[in-house]
Formats: C-alpha cells, structure tokens, sequence
C-alpha cells in the first residue's frame, strides 16, 4: 500500500511539475470548442442543443491527447524496468499511474466543462449535471485509455494510433454521458439511470483493465 | 504409440481422439498437407452452393409482401451479418490459442482472419445500407445496431494497423492478440443491441424465433452456408500463403546467417 500511495503521489506531482500534459489536455480543450462555434454559425439555439455532445466529445479527445504518454517517459528513461522488477504487482503499477492520470488531467477537465458550457450557451441548470456526469465518467477514459497507452508503447509514432485503438472503447462512455442531459436514451430529466451506467462503466473498467494493461507492458518490456 | 492408457468412458476417447486430432493439425506441416486436400472440396462446394442459392434467390423465391423486390439483399445481407461476427469470434479465438498455448498457427490463423473479418464486415455495411434506402428511407440511421456494426468494423481496421505497426512479428502477434481479446466485448452488444434499443430500425432476431417464412429460409440457409464455406476457403488459403511466407524469411535468414559464417 506503502508503494501504491509513493507511486501515486510521485506520479501527481511528475505531472503537475512538468506542467505540459495538463496544460495541453485543458489548452486544447478550450480552443476546439472556441473554434467549433466560429465554424458551425453563433445560432444560439443550434448551440445549445448541441453543447452537451461537443463537450463529450473535445473532452474524450483532450483527453486522448495526454494518453499516449502514460507509460512513455518512464519506460525510455527506464523507470518502468525497475518498477516491473519493485514489490508492486504491475496491475497495481498500472493502476496507480491510470488513476493518477484521472486526477491530474480527467479532474481538471471535467471541471473545465462549466466555462465551456458558457461558450457553448448550455443553460445554466445542465452545468451541475453535466459536470458531475464528466467527473464519473471520466475514471474509465483513463483505465480504458492506459490499454492502449500499453499496447502503443513499443511504437515510433504510437501516438497517432493510439485514437484508432481505443475511441471505439469510449463510445459507451460517451453515449451515457450525453444522455445525461439529452434525454437521448432515457426520457430528459431522468439522468439518475444514466450516471448510474457511468458509474457501472468506470468501475468495471478501474477493475478490469489493469490486467490486459499490465499483459501489454510485459510483452513490450522484454 | 505412446504408453498412456486409452480412457475408457466414450467422452473421455472422444476427447483423447479430438485432443490427437489438434494436436497433429497444429503442426504446420501437417497442416499444409491436410489444408491441400480439404481446399477443392471448400471452393467447390461454396461455388456450387453460391450457384444455387442464387438462383433460387433470384427466380425462386416470392416477392415479400410488404418489401417486395427488395427482399433479395437480405440474402447477401444477413449471411455477411453473421459472417462478420463469427469471423471476430475466430480472431479472438486464435488470439486466446496464441496467448495461453503460444502456438505460432494460431497467431497465422488471427492474422489471416482480420482482414476477411474486415472486408466482410464492410460487405454488411454497405449491403446494409443499400437495402436501407427503399425500406426505410434511409441510407444510414444511428441505430444501435448499425453502430456496433460500424465500431466492428473500425476494430479491425485497428487489429490490421496495430499488427503492421509493429516491426517484430512475434512480438506484433501477441500485442493484436491483446488488443481483440479485449474487443470481445463488443460482440454481446451487437447481439443484443436490437433488444436493448426498442426504437431500432432492426427487427429482432426472427429466424430463431420462426417468424420468417419457410420459402425464405431455405435459400437464407444455403446462402450463409457457402458464405461460411467461402469465408473457411479463404481463410485457409490466407493461412498457407502465410505459413509459406514465414517459412521464406526464416530460410533466408538462415542463408544470410550461413553466407556469414563462410
């Protein structure tokens, strides 16, 4: 456990440090729904209606971005070597360094979504939901997103496959978020069965993906 | 042969017998000189039932009353549906054979299926989307069965670009292995989409259900058996060419290594 919370907190602070991956998940976030109205037409009611979709999905792509460096660093200076080898199982390393992801890029995305909204003219009493729903959703973008992170690893340009892979897995994630706000699914209003399915969806994959993460790393390790 | 005592319940020799039998097949030697014999009997009898069930298709079958014409595509349609998921489920299959048992045929087998899994998956789609037009009035709709089609179709489009990224074959191998392992899950959600979503365009599965008439099922039955025949003949045929290939880069390696020595 000692090993656990170490690996954490020194992956948090690896990454608020440097600085970058943060900066460039909450950046990039921020100029495509800054460009999308400018494209799309200021119709305000247009936007309104499509506010809550852009947001998923800028928000799935921002985080996308950051992914591919999950494992990379440690493993080109050799610090994933000497973890595979530490009294940590990998699975657990795995989780570790995904959740860490969570909290230093999904968080402070998630929380981002009020401002974006207002660009997006969402009405105001959606902000709530919508942001909740994003901060549920969100755990299982990043254990999801460490598969691929892991099977990409070994890769030149790993980074550019890496959405080929894994956006297929993050469809449910997206289709439950949405239908928070949209009545897509369920009837509007009744957002209670669709957080309860983001919820189901993270947990499941906080659970289930550290293993074929873990598989992956052992594989391009050696 | 071995000293191993035969087991004497039926099961348990049939099990022995079917244990025997995948163990020789998985030689691939062995495998050649079985496959080149089973090849003429697979083309010829996909061929021969192409040929009829075409031909009952197009000048045999009644027009349906609410669709008329257009019934025909659902016998290209609906086989290729089913193809594409078995072909998936063979995929994952040899990548669970490559992972746990690390035999190199299944990891041949996986890398020969992607690619007929994919073109054939396509093949749906696009029929799909043709019949679509007259009987719905649309050429796409996002209904959640189309989608997963859709997302199956983009997997192994990803299986194909993980394997071909990844200059060291075995080590490629194992990688896609993972990642269809992985995609698995999506097979359930396909099947069960149309149950899920009430609104969907799709009807529920009829044929197990007996909801489709006789006169159509027959030819729908031939259909999907030479599909699957020809997807086995292709398959196969993949899988040789493969074989032969790894067989020329190892031979010259060894030719290389040996010009080396002298």
């Amino acid at each position: 456990m000692n090993a656990f919370l170490a690996l954490l907190k020194r992956d948090i602070r690896l990454s608020l440090k440097e600085g970058g991956t943060i900066g460039i998940a909450l950046g990039f976030n921020l100029i495509v729904v800054t460009i999308l109205p400018l494209g799309i037409g200021p119709d305000q009611n247009l936007l309104n209606q499509i506010a809550p979709g852009v947001l998923w999905v800028t928000l799935l792509l921002s985080l996308l971005l950051s992914l591919d460096r999950l494992f990379l660093t440690d493993h080109e200076e050799g610090t994933l070597e000497q973890m595979f080898h530490g009294p940590l199982p990998l699975e657990l390393v795995v989780v570790a360094k995904a959740l860490a992801h969570w909290l230093t890029v999904g968080v402070p995305l998630s929380l981002m979504t009020p401002a974006l909204g207002l660009l997006m003219n969402l009405s105001t009493e959606q902000f709530g939901i919508l942001t909740l729903a994003a901060l549920i959703g969100t755990p299982a973008l990043s254990f999801l997103g460490a598969i691929g992170a892991a099977l990409t690893l070994g890769l030149k340009r790993g980074g550019l496959l890496l959405p080929l892979l894994i956006l297929p897995f993050f469809i449910p994630t997206l289709i439950f978020g949405v239908s928070t706000t949209t009545g897509y699914l369920f009837p509007a209003g009744n957002y209670d069965s669709a957080l309860a399915l983001l919820a189901a969806i993270s947990l499941s994959s906080i659970v289930l993906a550290p293993f074929p993460t873990a598989w992956a790393l052992r594989f391009n390790m050696n | 042969m071995t000293t191993t005592t035969e087991p004497t319940t039926f099961w348990g020799r049939l099990w022995t017998r079917f244990n025997n039998f995948f163990s020789t097949i998985a030689n691939p030697g062995n495998f050649l000189n079985y496959s080149a014999k089973i090849l003429p009997w697979l083309a010829g009898l996909s061929a021969i039932g192409f040929a009829t069930g075409l031909y009952i298709t197009f000048f045999k079958t009644p027009l349906d009353e609410e669709m008329g014409q257009t019934v025909i595509i659902m016998f290209v349609h609906v086989p290729a549906a089913w193809i594409a998921q078995m072909s998936y489920a063979l995929v994952a299959a040899s990548s669970f054979g490559l992972l746990v048992w690390r035999h190199p045929l299944a990891d041949v087998s996986a890398k020969a299926a992607a690619p007929l899994g994919a073109t054939i998956t396509f093949l749906c789609l696009v029929t799909g989307s043709i019949w679509g037009r007259p009987d719905w009035g649309t050429y796409w709709q996002w209904d959640l069965r189309m989608t997963s089609v859709l997302v199956l179709f983009l997997l192994f489009i990803g299986l194909i670009t993980l394997r071909s990224a990844i200059e060291e074959e075995t080590q490629a191998g194992k990688i896609t292995a993972i990642l269809a392992l992985v995609g698995v899950i999506l097979l359930p959600v396909i099947k069960l989409s149309v149950e899920w979503q009430q609104s969907a365009l799709h009807q529920k599965a009829g044929i197990i259900r007996g909801e489709v008439a006789i006169e159509f099922l027959i030819p729908l039955f031939i259909m999907a058996l030479s599909y699957t025949l020809l997807f086995f003949y292709l398959h196969m045929k993949a899988m040789r060419a493969e074989i032969y290939r790894r067989r020329t880069i190892s031979q010259q390696r060894r030719l290389a290594y040996e010009d080396h020595q002298d």
